[in-house]
């Protein structure tokens, strides 16, 4: 089974794309996760305005 | 360390595509609730930092995801039953029911927890029952249960507006509360009418949708019950001075529209092969009449602060 040319050509297939959608999930969840960075530090900074702001 | 499997092993199973999560957090509702909740933001007396204002939206958009995808995961067999809804990413198989699960988890905790320490945690608190409203009171326990579900579990998508108000003002007064109630009366002839023209999918799956169990005529009435309450109660803010006139007459007008297109669907019966033409427009209409809504208490404040009026 696993001998067959034309079974090896379609998991490799199978593999390119499985990369391929592992790849897009990657950037994916890296962008948010930077997003989410950016917001914590914008909160952060206003929080604190806020703090000094009433001292 | 590689985990992709190895070429010759068991047949490899793609990951959910990214767009797949995406899907799962219902986007199309999702712009109603980040409407509404903006509205409850902007509407509200007071001020608050723009940031920390898209942060609650933000919040409020993600619990509702997270609500959404706790929904789908726990109805992917009802909803691979449904022409509607068949397509979905866990009915259609493209995703693991696990991963819906953990998301939804995910989503919702994640969002309370950054509601409750960048805004408040009355807001957090709130945000919270709105996600357990939709996601158990309404999906698990009300919805196979009580062709009435609908009505207690419209109470979700009407959180919103509430929690938008109290992220400005840190409490709880009448106004939010009357916005609460107007999405609460304003869900049942929505969905009804949606319900009237797709009854066919809710009957093969067992959903004791209003249609369904009580029949036709019964869902006609009560459609025009709703509407007979929400126009008088959406006249409310107004009547208490809790909004100005460009709220008052867009309110009036809207509220005569609504009350025109139930009173079409209301008064009617439907033959064989019926395309269902005024239940179509009552269920459009009352998605521009939120809209709308929402839009003419913003203005009205906004031409407070102003002084145009």
């Amino acid at each position: 089974m696993g001998n067959d040319p034309q079974d090896n050509a379609i998991d490799k297939i199978d593999m390119v794309a499985f990369r391929a959608r592992q790849k897009a999930r990657n950037r994916a969840l890296g962008l948010v996760l930077g997003a989410l960075v950016v917001l914590f530090f914008a909160i952060t900074v206003v929080k604190l305005g806020i703090q000094a702001a009433h001292h | 360390m590689d985990h992709a499997p190895t070429l010759n092993s068991a047949p490899l199973r793609l990951p959910a595509d990214w767009r797949d999560f995406f899907a799962l957090t219902k986007p199309r509702v999702m712009t109603l609730v980040i409407f509404t909740g903006l509205c409850g933001l902007l509407a509200a007396p007071g001020s608050i930092h723009p940031v920390l204002a898209f942060t609650a939206i933000l919040c409020i958009a993600v619990g509702a995801g997270g609500a959404a995808a706790l929904n789908q995961w726990w109805e992917a067999d009802i909803d691979a039953g449904m022409k509607r809804t068949a397509k979905r990413p866990l009915p259609s198989g493209r995703m693991e029911r696990e991963s819906a699960r953990d998301f939804g988890f995910a989503l919702a905790g994640g969002s309370v927890v950054v509601m409750g320490l960048a805004i408040g945690w009355l807001a957090a608190a709130i945000l919270a029952i709105s996600i357990f409203y939709y996601a158990w009171v309404y999906t698990v326990w009300l919805k196979p249960r009580t062709p009435q579900n609908i009505v207690i579990g419209g109470g979700a998508g009407a959180f919103p507006p509430l929690i938008g108000w109290v992220a400005v003002t840190g409490h709880v007064t009448w106004m939010p509360v009357v916005l609460f109630l107007i999405i609460f009366f304003w869900t049942p002839p929505h969905f009804w009418a949606l319900a009237l023209f797709v009854q066919t999918d809710y009957a093969k799956v067992g959903i004791p949708m209003l249609p369904v169990v009580a029949g036709e005529k019964a869902t006609r009435r009560q459609i025009l019950l709703y509407t007979l309450l929400l126009v008088p109660l959406s006249l409310l803010p107004f009547i208490l001075g809790g909004a100005g006139l460009v709220y008052g007459i867009a309110a009036g007008v809207l509220g005569l529209g609504f009350l025109a297109l139930a009173l079409r669907v209301g008064l009617r019966h439907s033959a064989e092969g019926d395309r269902m033409k005024p239940e179509r427009q009552l269920f459009a209409f009352s998605i521009i009449y939120l809209f709308a809504l929402f839009a003419a208490l913003v203005v009205d404040r906004f031409a407070g602060l102003e002084g145009w009026l």
